[in-house]
């Protein structure tokens, strides 16, 4: 009966079933893992007390979140040198996300579950995120003002979290002195030593400028030391308060509330709390910069300089890439030379990316901007202006990689039109350009947008390209600002793709930053997945469309 | 005739105004028309421009050198001894003799005006009897005295900017003091000299006239108090010489000494002890019988020797560890220069590179790497005598035996290159056998660089290998049983399914491979390749088991969505092979299949490696393959397969000799294309594989890839040097490769679409 089963080669119909279901499960699982480590990633975890007993027989506390589980064969446990006496035959151990990394030098430590002799999870452990040496886990103690103590037993709790808000509005003060007012003062100095250089260059220097630039100067610096009193000030205030808390095993630790960023008692809150928390969270993640080496914090500078990439990648590619392709389908004479076009053009959509980026960092930093550096900015030389990688450079080569998905989106639209259509519009006396403006490029706008759609998903998701050309790790200013010229084609900036990779592989404590990621690329994915989804339901309305014309 | 222009006029004033109209349409139509194609144009020439830049920066590698004479003048102050050495600056313009009798004259290089001529300092009435010259980009030299005593001497360079003009000022400079240095005790001649120096330690070697070898040891000593340095000078006898000592180095470490001998006996000892004693010393023949040798030279680094003879050979000689790590002397190439004796070798000081000077007063340009010759020159036609080459190897000045001066510039800016060089197994310095290795950068100037891209491109292919490894099969048949098999409404949602896969960035997937696959890949080894096994057999038996079940349910289920089907049943399998690996590991592989692939065959283990790579790479081919394989299974004829099943053959019969065989083409070009990606894939391999640029086959260990080389190392190298270079030829690489496959894949996807449609 088996030989005839498999005879009749149902088998193997059922095994290529099997492909295209373990493709579905390799898609969505990977999709699915990460949504869920990525948006997990937000949740307030409930916080762990462990009574453990340690391999030496030293009996301690440890505090901390549990991140993940792993249970291990007894013979490997065993060859990995655990004392293993009793007769399970697996060994589950704990890694625990303890924190505290000024006090115990490391984030995480796994525990063996058997060794743990009580596990509670009390209502007051408080988790406190600062900003610098990660999260701290342990009590509340007291909220101490200039060194002295106002509060401490349960009035602690709400006095730290009212001091807390305190602090950190004059923080965002303190950021938008530091940050906006006080980096305008610095770039306009900035300007002003470049004027002078330049002036020298053209040996326009004379007492005359020079008397005007020193005036100038010296409204900055008059400018800059009101902010400075200002800002030293806010930093008088704000050194105030602090917070003695306790850590796992009675350590007891002073942190000063400048550091803090939050503080929360994930135990004691409820889901309506939680979830508060975690939308707060989710918004901190959006909106705001990264902190200690991208390892915590937001990602905002990150999306805003993807976003701005993209838009400048779009802006120029999509004129190109429909003219390029109006070019073929409706100009050129159709042939053996625009077939071998059309072949080219497809081909180079094939080309590895990283050719692009080293095409773009050859031609387009190194020729063309180090041109335009001796042409208009003699004056910041040897300093590059637009000779070293940045946005603008960025921007062109992506338009130059995204170039053909354009280009055959947009003759494919072409060429659904029917020609009838063409043929109405020019036995009604309009010109060639008429009919191709009025109703050709009309009628395929939906394919262009498609194509560009497409572009921009495929621009957001590049990285190697953007290694070479502008992309840095962490970029001091957004490229748009309050200063003139407001957007500055010329700043490195910093993209989604490659924070994931550089926080993932290059960043100090990738085990502290993996949630990060996740959630970085769980962004990434849903913005890509998004516009491709866009691009498929319009192709399919555009199919439609034309069916409906056709008859 | 008054109608006739009453007419006239009023269609004269209608075109009046219609016209002006009419022509500013066609005028603007025909300015459309030309700039599209203008712009259409533009935007092709710009998308061929990518190719031409890249062939642009990669065309000087193979441009060769030329050597070309610029001046000849007569030796600049003839009357003050015989020159014992010549040398020239940085930017060409001074240059430099010592005479034998104790003169420094510098000169301008290009027409031979003197510009000073010192005597060094050596004290009246002793004669000369040896001179030596330590690293060349140090300047130093060293003569060595009649009464046992030796002066260091530093020829320098000060270069000011008078005026905005370059001006360049020599001057002699005495690291060790203006007084000779005693290193014989007993005050016999020096007869052999070898000298280095450098910022703390200087060593003199002398072969003295009563045949003994003396070491000289000069150590500045920081004191603590005070700021005069103080020179701490060890004096050691190394032993007594019987054997004649013609040539005589020592590296810049201090550490090795070689003494030559004209008929090729070399001997090296390491002198960087404290002891006499414990100075052992080794003998090699580096000559065939009947041959000299007629110079020795250091090449730069000082890790190899250059040996010149007289037959017209160089040799390159390097101390090589061998099994029993111990050091020998290996030969690792030579150069036929000419059949006339090698008078003089000058190592380049930045390169690998090396000048030779024969009797016959031709001069020949070398790159020990690339193994090449550069360039051959005849300078002039009397016999040379000295030989001096620029620090920056872009010019040399070649005394004769006329007493004649010739001054030639060189261009030779990638000499590194050569098909052997980047293709082929080199014998590199120091290493025990040739070679493929990528090893490009380093922070000194001695490094040999390693160009090979052998191993660059074998990681390539391995990683595509391995990527297509996993995604051939599950593409294809899923690409089968979605085309031919499927129920339509479930094809309208697998399809994008599994398309939407290619859109993820492959940062995502790399991240995932290097941190979350390739940990848990080493913590479960045996359940991967269980799964390998269990999957299939597990859908086996649920199939076998579901047709044996009654129609009535099986009809429940309506006919094509098995594969809907099987996601639960690929899943229990996947689960069970975790479940049993554990089992089957401690049964047949002493509980652990890592170890025992390490006990057993000596296979090692990376976490990062070309099973994690092709794992990942793999998901992310397997879109490209799947779907243009689906359209090409799609759009096999239905008459075609409709008359298969009409003459009785089963679906799978169809599928294989009917379906499969039309659409052959269009898959094959489907693969190509596929295997196109995988190799210019970048950040899976970059952030997965480990980026080890080694050449081993076994699937638990890394690789580098062309594109995660460039991606590293593009950024740092240095524009329009030879590594730039080279890396832009990488690229070439890459750019040319997944442009032929993927043209030919195009051009058989055409074929095939223009027989269906004859079909």
């Amino acid at each position: 009966m088996i030989r005839e089963w498999f005879k009749s080669g149902s088998p193997w119909i059922w095994l290529n079933a099997a492909a295209v279901s373990t493709s579905l499960i390799l898609v969505f699982g990977l999709l699915a893992m990460i949504a869920v480590r990525g948006l997990g990633h937000f949740w307030p975890a409930a916080v762990v007390e462990l009574a453990y007993q340690e391999q030496n027989g030293q009996q301690q506390t440890i505090i901390g979140e549990i991140s993940d589980t792993e249970a291990m064969s007894a013979q490997r446990a065993r060859d990995a040198g655990y004392q293993f006496s009793d007769a399970g035959d697996t060994l589950l151990q704990y890694l625990i996300k303890t924190g505290n990394r000024d006090l115990t030098g490391m984030d995480f430590r796994w525990v063996l579950a058997k060794n743990i002799l009580q596990q509670d999870y009390p209502r007051e452990i408080m988790v406190v995120e600062r900003r610098e040496w990660g999260n701290f886990y342990g009590y509340l103690a007291a909220v101490k003002e200039q060194g002295k103590v106002v509060a401490s037993g349960p009035q602690a709790w709400p006095e730290a979290q009212q001091r807390l808000e305190r602090v950190l509005r004059i923080v965002e003060q303190i950021e938008d002195l530091e940050k906006k007012q006080i980096g305008a003062i610095n770039y306009d100095l900035e300007k002003l030593r470049l004027k002078k250089k330049r002036l020298q260059l053209e040996e326009q220097w004379n007492s005359d400028t020079e008397q005007q630039l020193a005036m100038e100067k010296k409204a900055y610096e008059k400018q800059y030391a009101e902010l400075q009193t200002e800002l030293v000030d806010l930093y008088s205030q704000i050194n105030r308060d602090s917070l003695l808390a306790k850590a796992a095993g009675g350590r007891e630790l002073e942190i000063p509330l400048t550091k803090v960023v939050r503080i929360y008692q994930p135990n004691a809150m409820t889901l309506l709390d939680k979830i508060a928390h975690y939308l707060g969270k989710g918004w901190e993640f959006l909106s705001t910069d990264p902190r200690e080496a991208n390892t915590e914090g937001g990602v905002f500078p990150a999306i805003f300089g993807t976003v701005m990439m993209v838009l400048i990648m779009s802006v120029i590619v999509t004129p190109f890439g429909v003219i390029a392709a109006v070019y073929l389908r409706e100009y050129a004479k159709q042939g053996f030379v625009t077939r071998l076009i059309r072949i080219a053009v497809n081909n180079l959509a094939g080309v590895p990316s990283i050719v692009y980026g080293v095409f773009g960092l050859g031609f387009f930093v190194y020729i063309l901007g180090g041109n335009i550096d001796h042409l208009f900015f003699p004056e910041a030389l040897p300093s590059p202006t637009f000779g070293t990688p940045g946005l603008l450079w960025a921007s062109i080569t992506l338009a130059l990689l995204t170039l053909p998905v354009v280009i055959v989106s947009t003759e494919e639209g072409l060429s659904r039109i029917p020609k009838s259509i063409r043929e109405g519009s020019l036995a009604l006396g309009a010109t060639k350009l008429e009919t191709l403006w009025r109703t050709v490029l009309p009628m395929a706008s939906p394919a262009m947008m498609t194509g560009l759609i497409l572009a921009v998903a495929r621009a957001a998701g590049e990285v190697a390209p953007l290694m070479l050309v502008g992309v840095v790790k962490l970029a001091p200013t957004l490229p748009v600002d309050g200063n003139f010229p407001f957007l500055h084609l010329d700043r490195k900036f910093m993209h989604l793709g490659f924070h994931i990779y550089d926080v993932g592989f290059q960043s100090p404590n990738v085990e502290a930053a993996r949630p990060l990621v996740y959630a970085t690329s769980l962004l990434l994915v849903a913005v890509i997945i998004g516009l491709n989804l866009a691009a498929i339901s319009i192709r399919n309305r555009l199919r439609e469309k034309y069916r409906s014309l056709e008859n | 005739m008054s109608e006739n222009t009453n007419n006239n006029t009023t269609t004269s004033a209608v075109a009046s105004v219609k016209p002006y109209y009419q022509r500013w349409r066609l005028l603007k139509d025909k300015l459309a028309r030309y700039g599209i194609a203008f712009g259409g144009l533009a935007v092709i020439v710009a998308l061929v421009l990518i190719f031409l830049y890249l062939v642009y920066v990669v065309y000087p590698l193979f441009l060769s050198a030329h050597a070309d004479a610029v001046a000849e003048y007569a030796l600049p102050e003839a009357g003050q001894g015989k020159t014992l050495l010549l040398a020239m600056e940085e930017q060409n313009e001074v240059a430099v003799r010592f005479s034998d009798q104790g003169r420094a004259i510098f000169f301008r290089v290009k027409n031979g005006e003197t510009l000073s001529a010192e005597p060094v300092g050596i004290p009246g009435g002793v004669a000369i009897t040896s001179f030596a010259q330590g690293q060349p980009a140090k300047g130093v030299v060293a003569y060595g005295l009649a009464d046992g005593r030796a002066l260091i001497v530093r020829h320098r360079y000060r270069v000011t900017y008078p005026g905005d003009v370059r001006l360049i000022t020599p001057y002699l400079e005495y690291p060790l003091g203006k007084t000779p240095l005693v290193v014989d005790e007993a005050g016999s001649a020096l007869q052999h000299l070898a000298v280095q120096v450098d910022e703390d330690q200087a060593t003199l070697v002398a072969k003295t006239s009563d045949k003994r070898l003396l070491l000289t040891r000069f150590s500045r000593e920081e004191s603590l108090f005070g700021d005069e340095p103080e020179l701490e000078v060890t004096h050691m006898t190394i032993r007594r010489t019987e054997e004649d000592t013609d040539f005589m180095l020592l590296d810049k470490e201090q550490r090795m000494l070689y003494l030559a001998s004209r008929n090729g006996e070399l001997r090296y000892v390491d002198v960087s002890g404290s002891e006499p004693g414990r100075f052992k010393e080794k003998l090699v023949d580096v000559l065939p019988v009947g041959t000299e040798v007629s110079s020795m030279v250091f090449l730069n680094g000082d890790l190899s020797l250059l040996i010149g003879d007289s037959s017209g050979l160089v040799s390159q000689w390097t101390l090589v560890r061998d099994a029993q790590n111990r050091f020998t002397m290996q030969r690792i190439r030579v150069f036929k220069v000419s059949g006339h004796k090698i008078l003089a070798i000058r190592s380049e000081q930045r390169r690998k590179g090396f000048l030779t000077v024969d009797a016959a007063g031709v001069v020949g340009i070398y790159h020990t790497t690339a193994e090449r010759m550069l360039i051959e020159k005849r300078v002039g036609s009397s016999r040379p005598v000295a030989v001096a080459l620029s620090p920056r190897a872009n010019a040399f000045v070649v005394l004769d035996s006329a007493d004649k001066m010739h001054y030639w510039r060189v261009e030779n800016e990638h000499p590194e290159v050569s098909l052997q060089s980047i293709w082929g197994e080199v014998w590199y310095e120091s290493y025990p056998r040739p070679a493929y290795i990528w090893q490009s950068s380093s922070a000194s100037n001695d490094f040999e660089p390693k160009f090979s891209l052998t191993p660059l491109l074998f990681g390539t292919l391995k990683a595509a290998f391995y990527a297509m490894l996993v995604a051939i099969p599950l593409a294809i048949m899923g690409a089968i049983y979605t085309a031919y098999f499927m129920a339509p409404r479930m094809r309208l949602l697998v399809k994008p399914s599994i398309e939407i896969m290619e859109a993820l960035p492959t940062v995502i997937l790399g991240f995932l491979a290097g941190l979350w696959l390739a940990p848990f890949v080493e913590e479960n080894l045996a359940s991967i390749f269980a799964m390998l096994l269990v999957i299939p057999v597990g859908v086996m038996v649920f199939a076998f088991c579901w047709q044996q079940l009654p129609k009535r349910i099986q009809y429940f289920f309506p006919e094509g969505w098995d594969a809907a089907l099987l996601i639960p049943v690929v899943m229990l399998s996947g689960w069970l092979a975790f479940f049993i690996s554990p089992g089957l590991e401690e049964l047949f592989f002493q509980g652990d299949l890592r170890l025992w692939f390490q006990r057993e065959w000596g296979i090692g283990y990376d976490q990062r490696n070309a099973l994690v790579g092709g794992l990942a790479m793999g998901f992310a081919v397997i879109p490209t393959i799947f779907s243009i394989t689906e359209d090409a299974i799609f759009s096999v004829p239905r008459h075609l397969t409709v008359g298969s099943l009409a003459l009785g053959a089963t679906p799978w019969q169809t599928m294989i000799r009917v379906v499969l065989l039309t659409a052959s083409p269009g898959i094959f070009s489907a693969v190509m294309i596929g295997f196109g990606r995988a190799v210019g894939e970048t950040m899976i391999v970059l952030m997965a594989t480990g980026n080890t640029p080694v050449m081993d086959l076994s699937i638990f260990q890394g690789m580098r890839t062309q594109s995660a080389n460039i991606a590293v190392e593009m950024p740092e190298s240095e524009v329009d040097s030879t590594h730039y270079r080279i890396l832009f030829l990488a690229a070439l690489v890459l750019f040319l490769f997944t442009f032929v496959f993927n043209t030919l894949a195009e051009l058989i996807r055409q074929r095939l679409r223009n027989k269906y449609s004859s079909l």
